[in-house]
């Protein structure tokens, strides 16, 4: 079961799989789920590239209506995404294993060989079931002739995507040793952004070779989204090997109030939160960039490709340095560099394409630097057992933060003008950027993220 | 299930999922290419916007599955189920037309990513000037004189954002090709008070002449009908709740989508009618959910669009709230009356 490089022990460097002069080969559970985001996501954003298209010119719903769809079931994933990380935590079928709650009594949590098959909860099944729902509303689509049912099938499709997505980042975690585990996350967002940047592509060569044919786009995602699902069952095994996360005792209480009383996840969750709120949504970086800088009206959509364009190049390499120089350390800089793309916004030290493409390959160097990091700091500091909870608790910390900063923003726009808006934004980025370089500073004393 | 076998599996299942989804693409590229048996009557011809010596007729964006899906189509007004007369260019998603001009937002289809244009045309259909469009198309106007011109686009959120959508709504004089880009840009007065907010979303132009428009105004999870000037560069809330205004060809009327309490929140629209001169609501007869910028046919018929097997058909009812509403134009959307 155990990979060739689930070792964290100095010896397993010199295993005979790794090639010299490279650095170790990614587990293969990690590639394997690389490929089902991969493959799920070209499937998804097939659909989210055409849907606006299809509803506001074929269908003639207006863009209220859309609005109304977009946004009726937005909150609720929330609640699905810390549901997918509690479940997905539950203790699995393994006979006498941790019994039938989770107070940390047994001392499952203490076993420190590095080979402990504790934490194997139902990842892979609450995932399964997750990216299941996901395909299930694509041929749904198809069905789907009034609004009603539309907003019913987007909702159960996001409902999915909320309950995966802490159970994937928690079996790359568990299936890599913890001194890996920032590229790891950075491969798999890697192959997650060429998904999403393929999905449009194939949507648009499908209506360039049958115009018209959202239906044809939606049966091609509804099989793409099918082939993701049975990548997940036949390639992803249930119970990853490798080594696991923290080494910490579980303290007793309530699963989430619980997970609170680990300092480690207490600080990085504050941290998220924290910066969250200093981040502008993408919406409002693209706009404050069309806007300030001046780009035509016909460059705005394709503002988001630039971004996820320099993500997908430097999503690697930015995993492998925070490895290396330490992953809080490479989350905070990646926030210096969304910070100085603020600035550059901000002082506007000329307008046009240039200057836009600056700022969006600061925005990606952000994304790069900070969204695999932040599930891999997040690993390094929640038990093995409570991987699926302690990320799911820090995106709903990082999504919380990012919705507060939209409505900020909003306010200040609203009251002041887009210029202090930003100024405003760029100030709370700076401070919450101090501040996280601080409570997140490694150091023995703290027992984490020690190299 | 040993590792040959899991290969054998996977294998099989992308045969199977490969042969599907060509098929689909297959099939409905066939159906692209050829006009379907059942369709209305359609043969290629001339489409003019200018002076109908024979009556007047109707200009819409055909919705016929084929190689006319998308071109421009006329019917007499008199006789809609006549063979339609379609022109081979422009294709457009939305169109409208006045004294003999006409503004088609079209798809551009690129390399990458389809990108959106809005083409002024001259009586023949030609293209005078055209300008990119930063979204999707949804609504598009000409003044009664031919004068100015006014579009509204989406523009969609993107994948990581997602849940956020806003408009943009232009307005152009294409005698000095003087372009408004964005109407949000212009001073609100809301409930009487001067108003700013990110959130204002202004669409649905509807012209008086070329000075007075009505427009729908969003903000704050409310919509208003606002007068506006396009020289003074002001909208100014005149009534609440109304969507999609329409100003009748004598200007005492709006027909506009009304949010009507008690329907489901993603059908939540009834077809009604405002009264300017006594600011009294009266609903018409359709009874269906509408979504879309209704037309005046005449003084007393209004012309709006439903969704059917062919993405929209153009139904008709009377605006004073009497009649049935009937089928107008099968395949149809975004029609114009030409005169």
């Amino acid at each position: 079961m155990y990979l060739a490089d689930s070792r964290h022990t100095p010896a397993s460097d010199a295993a005979p799989a790794r090639r010299p002069g490279r650095p170790a080969r990614i587990a293969t559970t990690v590639l394997a789920l690389g490929t089902v985001s991969l493959v799920t996501d070209i499937s998804s954003e097939m659909v989210t590239a055409v849907l606006p298209l299809y509803l506001v010119t074929t269908m003639a719903v207006s863009p209220l209506g859309f609005g109304v769809l977009d946004g009726v079931y937005n909150g609720a994933t929330v609640v699905v995404r810390l549901l997918g990380g509690l479940l997905a935590d539950r203790p699995g079928h393994r006979p006498g294993g941790y019994g039938t709650d989770d107070h940390g009594a047994h001392g499952q949590g203490h076993d420190t060989d590095g080979h402990g098959t504790h934490g194997h909860g139902r990842h892979k099944a609450v995932a399964a079931a997750g990216y299941g729902l996901s395909a299930l509303c694509k041929p749904a689509l198809l069905f789907a002739r009034t609004t009603p049912v539309l907003g019913l099938v987007l909702a159960v499709d996001r409902a999915g995507k909320g309950l995966r997505t802490a159970p994937r980042d928690a079996l790359i975690s568990l299936s890599t040793p913890p001194e890996r585990r920032a590229r790891a996350f950075g491969v798999h967002r890697a192959m997650d952004t060429a998904g999403a940047l393929a999905g449009p592509l194939l949507a648009f060569l499908i209506l360039r070779a049958a115009p018209g044919g959202y239906h044809a786009v939606f049966t091609v995602s509804a099989c793409v989204a099918a082939l993701g699902v049975l990548v997940l069952v036949l390639c992803v095994p249930a119970r990853p090997g490798g080594t696991v996360g923290g080494v910490l005792p579980r303290p007793a209480g309530r699963p989430v109030a619980r997970l609170l009383h680990l300092p480690g996840l207490r600080r990085v969750c504050l941290c998220a939160a924290l910066l969250g709120l200093a981040t502008l949504s993408d919406s409002f970086v693209y706009l404050f960039a069309q806007r300030r800088l001046g780009l035509p009206a016909g460059w705005f959509p394709l503002l988001p490709l630039g971004t996820a364009a320099v993500y997908l190049l430097l999503a690697v390499p930015l995993g492998t340095a925070g490895d290396r120089y330490g992953r809080r350390r490479v989350f905070v800089l990646g926030h210096l560099a969304l910070l100085s793309g603020y600035a550059v916004l901000l002082l506007r030290p000329a307008g046009g394409l240039p200057v836009a493409a600056v700022v969006l390959t600061l925005h990606g160097v952000f994304y790069a630097a900070t969204d695999g990091m932040l599930a891999a700091a997040t690993a390094a500091v929640v038990p093995a057992a409570r991987q699926g909870a302690g990320l799911a608790l820090v995106g709903t910390g990082q999504a919380a933060g990012r919705f507060g900063c939209s409505l900020a923003v909003g306010v200040l726009w609203a009251r002041w003008g887009d210029g202090t808006a930003l100024a405003a934004m760029t100030a709370a980025l700076a401070g919450a950027v101090a501040v996280a370089a601080c409570v997140l500073r490694p150091g023995p004393a703290r027992g984490e993220e020690a190299a | 299930m040993s590792g040959g076998r899991r290969i054998l599996v996977l294998l099989a299942a992308v045969a199977l999922l490969a042969a599907t989804g060509t098929l689909a693409v297959l099939h409905a590229a066939g159906q692209a290419r050829g006009a379907r048996a059942d369709g209305p009557p359609v043969r290629a011809g001339t489409v003019t916007l200018g002076a109908q010596p024979d009556g007047p007729r109707l200009v819409f964006r055909s919705m016929t599955w084929g190689p006319d899906r998308d071109e421009l189509a006329s019917v007499p007004l008199g006789q809609p189920d006549d063979t339609r007369t379609a022109a081979s260019a422009p294709t457009c998603l939305r169109f409208h037309a006045a004294a003999g001009t006409g503004i088609c937002l079209q798809a551009v289809h690129g390399p990458v990513q389809d990108g959106y244009r809005a083409v002024v045309l001259d009586a023949a259909l030609h293209e005078v000037r055209h300008y990119d469009l930063a979204g999707i198309p949804t609504r598009a106007r000409v003044s009664p004189s031919g004068h100015l011109v006014a579009w509204t686009v989406f523009l969609s959120g993107d994948s990581y954002a997602g849940g956020s959508f806003s408009t943009r709504t232009s307005v152009l004089d294409t005698r000095t090709w003087t372009l408004q880009e964005n109407l949000e840009d212009d001073a609100v007065t809301l409930d009487g008070a001067p108003y700013r907010s990110p959130d204002v979303n202004v669409w649905g132009v509807t012209f008086a002449d070329d000075e007075r428009f009505y427009a729908t105004v969003a903000t704050g999870g409310r919509t208003y009908l606002a007068a506006g000037d396009v020289t003074r560069r002001t909208l100014t809330t005149v009534h609440g709740n109304v969507e999609c205004p329409s100003l009748s060809p004598d200007g005492t009327r709006i027909a506009y989508k009304k949010r009507v309490p008690g329907l489901p929140d993603d059908a939540p629209w009834r077809l009604y009618v405002l009264d300017l001169r006594t600011m009294a609501e009266s609903a018409t007869a359709e009874q269906r959910d509408v979504d879309d910028q209704a037309l005046w046919l005449d003084g007393r018929t209004l012309a709006y669009a439903l969704p059917s097997d062919d993405g929209t058909d153009v139904w008709s009812v009377p605006a004073d709230g009497s009649g049935a509403p009937a089928l107008l134009v099968r395949a149809a959307l975004a029609p114009a009356v030409v005169r």
